[in-house]
C-alpha cells in the first residue's frame, strides 16, 4: 500500500522546472536546407560559448538560450551574413570570452609567444648540457 | 647547474599552488556583464507582450528621463523574488519598462496579477533576440538607462531591497 502510494506520488509530482513557456526556436534544432550554409553555421556554433553552461559550446548545449543563439546564427547565415561578422557582433556584446577561438588581442600575445619562448629555453638548456658534457 | 636555476621549479610550484589557493579563497565571478555599458541601447522593436500594454522599442528608452529596463520572465523564480523591490522603486517614481523573455500573454498576466505590475511597457522577446542584442545572459537582469537612451549600469540577478538606494542614486546621476 505504502509503495503504491509512493509510486502514485512520484507519478503525480510535477518537477520544478526553470524552462520557459515557449517551445524551442524554429532553427534551434533544425538544419538549414542549404548544406554549405549549414556547415558554416555548425562551424561557428561549435566555437561560441553557451552563456548558461559557460563550459559548453552552443552547438552542444541544451539550454534554451543556446537554442535561441543557434536560431540567431542560422538565421543570419541564411540571410548571407559572414560567420566572422556574427562572431564580432556577439563579441561586441559579451566580450571575447564568448568565442572559443583564441583572439589576437595584445592580452593573448603571451599565449601565442609561449611555444616559441619555451622552445628557445629548451634549446638553450640542451646546448649548455651538451657543452658541459663535452668538457668533461 | 647554478643554484638560481635550481630554484626555478620551486618558485613555479609555489606560484601554481598560490594561484589555486587564491581562486579557492576568492572564486571567479560567474556573472556575465554586458560590454555595452555606456553605449546606446541597440536597435530592437518588440511587439506588445500583453493586449492592454504597449510593446517596447529602442526609441521608447530615450525619452529624456532615466528609465529602468527589466529583463524578466514569468517562468523565472528569482524574477518573482525581485518584484517587491521593483514595485517599491515604481512607488518612488522610477519609470520601469520590461522585456518578457520566451513568455506567453496568459502567463505574464498571471505573474503581474500575483506580484504587482510596475511596468510602463512590456515587449515580448520570443526568441531572446533583444536579450542577446543587449548583452544580457539570463533573467532577471536590470539596466539603468539615461535620458538619451544610453545604458549606464547593469544588475545581473534579482534586485533586493538593499539595491534600492544605489538604483535611486544611479537614476539621479543618469538624469
Amino acid at each position: 500500500m505504502r509503495r503504491a502510494l509512493l509510486i502514485l506520488a512520484i507519478l503525480v509530482a510535477q518537477p520544478l522546472v526553470a524552462d520557459s513557456n515557449l517551445p524551442p526556436a524554429y532553427w534551434a534544432n533544425r538544419q538549414l536546407p542549404d548544406a554549405a550554409q549549414e556547415a558554416r553555421a555548425q562551424a561557428l556554433m561549435a566555437e561560441l560559448r553557451c552563456l548558461v553552461c559557460q563550459g559548453q559550446s552552443i552547438a552542444d548545449s541544451d539550454a534554451e538560450l543556446a537554442g535561441d543563439m543557434r536560431d540567431l546564427v542560422r538565421r543570419r547565415i541564411a540571410a548571407g551574413e559572414r560567420p566572422s561578422d556574427i562572431r564580432a557582433w556577439l563579441v561586441q556584446r559579451y566580450g571575447s570570452w564568448i568565442s572559443f577561438k583564441p583572439t589576437d588581442e595584445p592580452a593573448a600575445w603571451p599565449l601565442w609567444l609561449a611555444p616559441a619562448v619555451l622552445l628557445f629555453a629548451g634549446a638553450w638548456l640542451l646546448r649548455r648540457r651538451i657543452r658541459l658534457r663535452a668538457k668533461r | 647547474m647554478s643554484r638560481g636555476l635550481r630554484l626555478i621549479p620551486v618558485v613555479l610550484l609555489i606560484w601554481v599552488i598560490g594561484g589555486f589557493a587564491w581562486r579557492l579563497i576568492k572564486p571567479a565571478d560567474p556573472a556575465i556583464h554586458s560590454q555595452l555599458i555606456n553605449r546606446p541601447v541597440p536597435a530592437f522593436v518588440l511587439p506588445a507582450a500583453l493586449p492592454d500594454k504597449p510593446g517596447l522599442a529602442t526609441a521608447d528608452l530615450a525619452t529624456g528621463e532615466p528609465r529602468l529596463l527589466n529583463v524578466f520572465a514569468s517562468w523565472c523564480i528569482p524574477c518573482a523574488g525581485e518584484t517587491a523591490t521593483l514595485n517599491e522603486l515604481h512607488r518612488r517614481g522610477v519609470r520601469i519598462d520590461a522585456i518578457a523573455v520566451r513568455d506567453t500573454p496568459g502567463a505574464i498576466r498571471d505573474f503581474l496579477d500575483r506580484h504587482g505590475d510596475p511596468y510602463d511597457r512590456i515587449g515580448a522577446d520570443e526568441r531572446s533576440n533583444a536579450q542577446i542584442s543587449l548583452g544580457s545572459s539570463g533573467v532577471p537582469e536590470t539596466f539603468v538607462i539615461d535620458g538619451r537612451g544610453v545604458m549606464r549600469h547593469q544588475y545581473v540577478g534579482a534586485l533586493t531591497a538593499a539595491n534600492i538606494p544605489g538604483v535611486l542614486r544611479q537614476m539621479e546621476e543618469a538624469r
